[in-house]
């Protein structure tokens, strides 16, 4: 029995049967990204064991095709089952058992990042040192304890809770949250004396959040907008309206570009309420990741060719500190040329189009980065070897004709 | 005899390339010489034949112009639009091919090109029409409003290239320019009297008003930066255009020296002035030189030879020729006719591999670096491929294949052309001269030993199907071939996605994020690799390899350029309307031929009489 599955396994009848199903796969996929964007498409069929449809309105969907994790796994399985029964350390084997060794190394290696692989961006203006990473997708609701000056004490909510709805609570948080909206992605008007809504707290007195469609292109993102509503046992303490676009500065920003500086200064202003004699402050900001060390731009230059659009050169020249080993020095980011620092990797990613003094660098946690180099060695050497003993067995056959 | 027929074949092809080469008549060598001058376009210095090759490829679609006593080059056209622009509205450049465009502009719809002069009576309705589509998303507009974009892109493009040297209609330009500079002191001044309500002299006042306003509406226009840095070492890119240096002038400072030679340019063409003509081109030329442009005369007089060359025209016309006599080959069987058709390939082929070099030469890159230049490196590598199969096998079927892509590449690199300037500068995160010449041309190869595989595989559906020249030795021959060329074609595509990957992770922080241009290249990689593994496991045989090996071209022509018109993702470049539709008709005819590779054997005519077992 073990030995059947073993030598299925192995069969090469596998093998092709999964590069097809790969091709299917990844043509399905490519095309999806049309309609689904980017990130959604690679969610349903790379970073899943079976690709769904249904017809559109219906509720009951079918698998039609095995997904990306199902694929790279089973490939994973059939290499190495193939490799267990064939080996033979023999010069005609060698190159061939490198280069599937390689194949191997290069799909564990990509499951390993795709699950381990964090990503995020900094954003960084003169003068104003930073010690966190923002993620772009995903957001938390943040209560933050303002009562003392020196120290925050911070609860983080992520975003998909608040998908959920109902209450929230947490231990570190005196009192209770209840969802009363949530809106994935949101577009916001200016209206003063509210939107009209329950809510009339704070920024909700002179904005409206209006629910929009997810974005597919992979340029863009959403922002999120909720009302939530604090509640001290099932005493009401309040609701506000938290969204990006009142958290994120370049956001705010162009709200306040439309609607004047009253309504800058309102923006400004936290959104707090009081509970259990203690000042907290609610918002919805994109999730932080904080670091050990600082960066802080000193130079950004962004050139473009003459006389067109078309960027010729980036750089961010940023120094680096970090306070617990005093280290402190300068480091030019440019494009194909990463800060690689406490395993994280620096980009030089872009700019903000709001604000061309910004810089903005990609910030990837990766920690299996290195063997896509490993693996592309290896099959390389393999695949040369093998192909060079092919050719020469070829030509001396015709030569002996 | 018949031993020397292929080389006088080569004697008279490269004959004909070199007779190409001559500058003919004096009066074509005055323009050429004006043809070498450097200009800043586009963000690079080019000289003034390519951006009039370019203009005139956007706008009619080639690189002359019919003209009553023989043909105009672009050179003469640009310099004939520049300064006798009433002349240059009556030839007839603009093509329109759209029945309902034609009818909205009222034009007979019984030829191909239409003068300037013929479509006056519509601008007015092209501009509002032009107006309305551009709110409109590229990828919603109708077939109509597309061409009439065209149309109204290359009629905004004749305008700009009118007002490069002199606004349209201006007279004795020299002179003129002499008038400016005097008048500014005292027009100035009365410009600040007339601001401060005091008496002012109105006779200076709207003279230079008069001029600014055409200098004004030169600048608004720019196309072209003519003037170099009078300056060079505070910058060897801040090249001004013409209005704006004008507009420049009123605010103190000098008129460029340059203003006076291009302005004596462009007074001695309008009045058919050669020695004048040629004079002024001179002092421009002794005037750079003194200071210190020349490596910027030097880079216009190379791209000029570049361009009179047109290498990848000539070899596209040999390999026509080369494919010729292959084919003829075949059919009577006649060794001169294919060692004539292998000895043209390997002169095509050179004139190919001197045209990349030289491409690469003046950008100063690896030979890939957009759409255009990978056409041109698939049909080589492809052309490469070929000549060494043949020169193994010996049996016509390289010949073939390698002439036959280089052809249709040539052909449409000729197409990617159309688009305007293939020397563009590169975004800033391409611009690795590295990654370019590893990632990308090995991509690239592997692109090429696809196609050269499913080719081959096309021809041995073909034979065997269609003709009964498929024998036995031939039909083996070519399963060598094909599966030889696979493993080439696995190992490249593999390393060139893999090195893309690693070049990803150095510039954007991922390996892999499955944009739609890392997508297709893996589909290849995993394409071949299936290929590979069916014949191997013997899950496929002769026939069943070839009609995997077409499916191939089918999966690396998405991967080439269906990417490309999805329209999302990191690496497109945009939509392309005639290209999707040859794709389609491209995929519709592989899938035509695998299913006539699946004719069952009785039906073959190689195999019909004679019934091989297990084919």
């Amino acid at each position: 029995m073990i030995r059947s599955v073993f030598d299925s396994l192995a069969s090469l009848k596998l093998t092709i049967g999964l590069l097809c199903a790969g091709t299917v796969l990844v043509f399905a996929g490519t095309l999806a990204q049309v309609d689904m964007g980017l990130y959604a498409a690679q969610n349903a069929y790379f970073r899943s064991l079976l690709v769904y449809w249904g017809p559109q309105g219906a509720t009951w969907k079918i698998p039609i095709l095995p997904g990306g994790y199902l694929v790279g796994s089973l490939m994973v399985l059939n290499l190495t089952a193939s490799l267990i029964k064939t080996f033979e350390f023999s010069r005609a084997h060698f190159g061939l058992m490198l280069s599937h060794g390689g194949v191997i190394l290069l799909l564990i290696g990509q499951l390993a990042t795709d699950m381990l692989a964090v990503e995020s961006h900094m954003r960084l203006g003169q003068g104003r040192p930073s010690n966190y990473s923002e993620n772009g997708r995903d957001n938390e609701l943040v209560l933050v304890d303002i009562t003392d000056p020196k120290q925050d004490k911070v609860v983080s909510i992520p975003e998909g809770r608040l998908a959920q709805g109902g209450r929230i609570t947490d231990s570190g948080m005196p009192f209770t949250l209840r969802v009363l909206e949530y809106q994935r992605n949101s577009t916001v008007g200016f209206q003063m004396g509210g939107g009209g809504g329950s809510v009339t707290n704070g920024v909700a007195a002179f904005l409206r959040f209006q629910k929009e469609a997810p974005v597919t292109k992979l340029e863009a993102r959403d922002i999120p907008a909720a009302a939530i509503e604090v509640l001290n046992g099932e005493k009401s303490v309040g609701a506000w309206w938290v969204s990006g676009w009142v958290e994120e500065a370049q956001l705010a920003q162009s709200i306040a570009n439309q609607a004047g500086p009253a309504v800058k200064r309102l923006l400004e202003q936290p959104q707090t309420f009081q509970s259990g004699g203690r000042t907290w402050r609610i918002a919805l900001r994109p999730m932080r990741f904080y670091k050990p060390f600082s960066l802080e731009l000193v130079k950004f230059t962004h050139k473009k060719y003459s006389g067109t659009e078309i960027p010729k050169d980036f750089s961010s020249r940023v120094r680096l500190r970090r306070p617990d080993t005093g280290e402190s020095r300068e480091v030019l980011i440019y494009m194909n040329n990463p800060l690689r620092y406490a395993g994280e990797t620096f980009y030089q990613s872009g700019y903000d189009e709001n604000d061309p003094s910004i810089t903005i660098l990609q910030v990837v946690r990766n920690p299996g980065w290195l063997t896509p180099y490993l693996a592309c060695g290896l099959v390389s050497v393999g695949l040369v070897y093998h192909f060079i003993m092919h050719l020469l067995n070829f030509t001396a056959l015709r030569r002996k004709r | 005899m018949k031993k020397w027929i292929p080389w006088i074949a080569v004697l008279v092809m490269a004959g004909w390339v070199i007779s190409t080469l001559s500058p003919g008549h004096p009066s074509a060598y005055r323009i050429r010489e004006f043809g070498k001058l450097p200009v800043l376009l586009n963000g690079r210095v080019q000289p003034f034949d390519s951006m009039a090759r370019n203009a005139l490829l956007q706008i009619r679609g080639r690189q002359t112009v019919p003209a009553t006593n023989g043909t105009l080059s672009a050179t003469e056209w640009l310099l004939e639009a520049m300064t006798k622009a009433e002349e240059a509205d009556g030839r007839k450049v603009f093509r329109v091919d759209n029945g309902e465009l034609l009818a909205l502009l009222k034009l007979p719809e019984n030829q191909k090109y239409y003068a300037f002069n013929d479509l006056t009576n519509g601008l007015a309705e092209l501009d509002r029409e032009g107006k309305r589509i551009g709110e409109i998303e590229q990828a919603n507009r109708t077939v109509f409003e597309k061409q009439l974009m065209m149309l109204f892109n290359k009629l905004a493009l004749y305008h700009r290239l009118k007002n490069v040297l002199q606004y349209e209609g201006a007279q004795s330009f020299g002179q003129e320019l002499e008038d400016y500079v005097k008048v500014i002191p005292a027009g100035v001044q009365a410009e600040k009297a007339r601001s401060e309500n005091k008496p002012y002299d109105k006779a200076a006042f709207d003279k230079l008003i008069s001029y600014l306003s055409h200098y004004d509406f030169m600048n608004r226009l720019s196309y072209a930066m003519i003037l170099p840095p009078s300056e060079p070492g505070q910058g060897r890119d801040k090249w001004s255009g013409a209005g704006q240096h004008l507009m420049d002038v009123v605010h103190g400072g000098e008129l460029h020296p340059v203003m006076r030679y291009y302005a004596n340019i462009a007074t001695s063409f309008e009045r058919n002035d050669p020695a004048e003509f040629a004079k002024s081109v001179v002092e421009y030329r002794v005037w750079m030189e003194q200071r210190g442009l020349t490596a910027e005369l030097a880079k216009g007089s190379r791209e000029f030879r570049y361009n009179d060359l047109q290498a990848f025209y000539k070899a596209l016309v040999i390999y026509v020729l080369a494919l010729v006599l292959a084919c003829l080959s075949w059919i009577n069987g006649a060794e001169t006719l294919r060692r004539s058709s292998y000895y043209l390939i390997v002169l095509a082929l050179i004139l190919h591999t001197v045209g990349i070099i030289f491409r690469m030469v003046l950008e100063g890159r690896p030979p890939v670096t957009n759409l255009y230049s990978s056409a041109v490196f698939i049909g080589w590598g492809a052309a490469v491929l070929g000549l060494i199969l043949e020169r193994m096998f010996k049996d016509g079927i390289g010949c073939v294949a390698a002439s036959a892509i280089g052809f249709t590449t040539l052909i449409i690199a000729h197409h990617l052309s159309l688009g305007g300037d293939t020397m563009e500068m590169l975004r800033a995160v391409l611009d690795t001269n590295f990654w370019l010449a590893t990632h990308v041309v090995t991509v690239t190869l592997g692109y090429s030993a696809t196609f050269m595989a499913g080719f081959l595989a096309i021809l041995y559906i073909i034979r065997g199907v269609l003709t009964r020249t498929l024998t036995t030795e031939t039909a083996q021959a070519l399963t060598r071939m094909v599966y030889g060329i696979l493993c080439f074609a696995l190992l490249f595509s593999f390393v060139g996605t893999v090195l893309g990957g690693i070049w990803a992770d150095q510039s954007w922080g991922r390996f892999w994020g499955w944009d739609p241009k890392e997508n297709g290249a893996l589909i290849i990689v995993l394409w071949n690799a299936a290929i590979l593994h069916a014949r191997w496991s013997g899950v496929v045989r002769e026939r069943g390899l070839m009609n995997m090996a077409i499916f191939g071209n089918i999966v690396t022509s998405f991967s080439w350029f269906g990417v490309n018109m999805l329209g999302i993702g990191l690496h497109s470049y945009g939509f392309m309307d005639a290209a999707f539709f040859w794709l389609m008709a491209f995929i519709a005819s592989q899938l035509a031929l695998i299913g006539l590779g699946c004719l069952p054997l009785s039906r073959w005519m190689s195999f019909r009489d004679a019934p091989r077992p297990t084919p």
